[in-house]
């Protein structure tokens, strides 16, 4: 470590440099946050409908397996054999009666218990486990989890608040509004290797002033710009957030002065990729972030998850999973893939962010001793905003984050 | 449509082939975006896929393109709104084969690989794949029909930009 592990005085409205690159606060980080009193996201349901179906991911750096049980619950284990540390799941889906680790065939049940051990007993009475080796003390490792309106959350941790809780009441009214119990359906994935520090992506979607800067594709379009009416929410503790926009117009007015690459005359050859219909009240936009490791995004009538994994300081995997409702006809079924166009490693929108968070990077790892200024609308933050000139969703962040961290 | 392709031989078709995917990704590897949707009829399918979703019937592209129209929003998002870091994308193809007709269109595989350098680093494997293509004969020229880049490196370093 080469440089002094100490926040700026001035409080949340610095950020220093040395949080998106220190391996030391990284591993700190794995212990504290991903395998700390918090649910991450996993799943959705509607990935593993039939007992034995099983989803492979990660909660941080650990790999865990999704698996829907037989008596139609949903199980989290570490994909981790109790024996020798295989990792023995190695696909993203599938199905199985069983888990069984190749190596030496030890196996488990669906709810992770250990159920059998090849020469337990020996053979010819040589070998085997001691008398009293007992399997019930050899399951694998299981993980707390949380379901609410079909998707899946987990926790390392044993004892922790419920999601409901855990939320907070206007954040769980927002998660709500997409995930309103209806069934749903899986329409496809997206990964993408992001070389930046995992906040960053955090930072990217709590952060409404790029979006009339940067997005040229947005701003032009009218689909998310500042000089329209924006809403902000931020749960007490200032780990999760909401940004809410309403569609505006593509013409320049007297607010959107500074967002010089508004290009007024920008036209699709193709307007069906831009056909949206209303789907939720008030809102044609909503972004959620959902501490540590979700982004909920409804972008129009695209509706998707995107799961943060890290890898490492210098580098997160955006996994994404686009989804409709189980009832949505054909042509709302297009629109939603027509839309997620806009959206992923070719996003016509998200190729910015992806791209600017690898410069971010790039300027930021070399120079532990340097610090962000965050001081758009003030220096601290407050729960809810009517405006989206305001960079207070990061400073709730790192608020929450510095008392988790203790830094 | 395509009597022309149908009544040629095979050697001259492979030759025709060949000649296609070579102008493709000269055309790709040398940039000139506002040439590419050329390539293509009207209408068009244009799709860029992560295996997994291709194998599980999972209707998602990555990239989907339903028209000229689309391929031609693509060059300019690429000429005037994105923001990326400068690369150049290479593209070789190999393994060229005729699978059989579809109606008019003659369908074909064969695998590409796309390497991608960036500034401050070395060239790297970018993106490896199939093409399954449907190619028809227009006045002469071939064209895609359709064109699906199902890739299997599902992991995708930061952004796909540029056309495979």
């Amino acid at each position: 470590m080469s440089h002094e592990r100490r926040w700026p005085n001035i409080g949340p409205s610095r950020v220093p440099y040395w949080v998106y690159s220190d391996p030391d606060l990284y591993a700190l980080e794995q212990q504290r946050i991903f395998q700390g009193p918090n649910w991450s996201y996993v799943a959705l349901e509607a990935e593993i409908p039939n007992p034995g179906d099983f989803k492979r991911t990660f909660v941080g750096d650990k790999s865990v397996v999704v698996i829907r049980a037989k008596d139609g619950g949903v199980t989290v284990v570490e994909n981790r054999c109790a024996h020798r540390g295989l990792q023995f799941c190695q696909t993203h889906l599938g199905h199985a009666d069983e888990i069984m680790c190749p190596y030496h065939q030890w196996t488990y049940d669906l709810d992770g218990n250990c159920t059998a051990v090849p020469f337990r007993r020996g053979v010819k009475r040589q070998g085997g486990m001691p008398a009293d080796f007992d399997l019930a003390e050899h399951g694998l490792r299981r993980l707390s989890v949380a379901r609410r309106h079909g998707v899946v959350f987990a926790s390392f941790a044993d004892a922790l608040e419920t999601f409901e809780e855990y939320l907070s009441p206007p954040i769980l009214e927002l998660f709500d509004r997409v995930f309103d119990g209806r069934g749903l359906k899986v329409l496809g994935y997206s990964r993408q290797l992001i070389p930046a520090n995992w906040k960053l992506m955090f930072e990217n979607i709590k952060d409404p002033y790029h979006a009339s800067i940067l997005h040229v594709f947005l701003l032009s379009f009218g689909l998310n710009r500042v000089d329209q009416p924006n809403r902000i929410v931020i749960d007490p503790k200032g780990r999760h957030a909401s940004t809410m926009t309403w569609r505006g117009e593509q013409k320049r007015t007297d607010d959107n002065a500074d967002m010089r690459s508004l290009i007024e005359d920008l036209t699709l050859n193709d307007p069906s990729m831009l056909d949206p219909v209303r789907e939720y009240p008030q809102y044609t936009v909503c972004m959620t972030t959902l501490w540590p490791n979700l982004i909920l995004q409804q972008q129009s009538n695209t509706i998707a998850t995107r799961q943060i994994i890290t890898k490492g300081p210098n580098a997160f995997e955006l996994a994404w999973t686009f989804f409709g409702y189980a009832g949505d006809d054909e042509a709302m079924t297009k629109r939603r893939l027509r839309q997620a166009n806009l959206m992923g490693p070719s996003g016509f929108v998200s190729i910015d962010d992806s791209e600017a968070m690898a410069m971010a990077q790039q300027g930021i790892a070399p120079a532990p001793e340097g610090a962000a200024v965050v001081e758009l609308d003030g220096r601290s933050w407050r729960q809810e905003e009517a405006h989206g000139v305001t960079e207070s969703q990061i400073r709730a962040f790192y608020d929450y984050y510095r008392r988790v961290m203790e830094l | 449509m395509s009597a022309r392709l149908r009544a040629l031989q095979h050697r001259e078709l492979r030759a025709d082939l060949d000649a296609l995917y070579a102008d493709y990704t000269a055309c790709l590897d040398e940039e000139r975006f506002e040439d590419w949707p050329g390539f293509f009829t009207e209408p068009c399918l244009y799709k860029i896929v992560p295996r997994e979703n291709f194998e599980r019937g999972l209707p998602l592209a990555t990239w989907l393109c339903e028209s000229k129209g689309y391929l031609q929003d693509r060059v300019v998002a690429i000429r005037k709104t994105l923001l990326f870091a400068p690369r150049r994308i290479r593209r070789m193809v190999s393994g060229l084969r005729i699978i059989g007709w579809d109606g008019d269109a003659l369908e074909t595989r064969a695998s590409y690989a796309a390497f991608e350098t960036l500034t401050d680093e070395t060239t790297r494997v970018f993106n490896v794949g199939a093409y399954r293509d449907k190619i028809v004969d227009e006045a002469g020229a071939l064209k895609f029909r359709e064109k699906i880049c199902v890739f299997d490196s599902l992991l995708v370093p930061n952004s796909l930009i540029y056309p495979l």
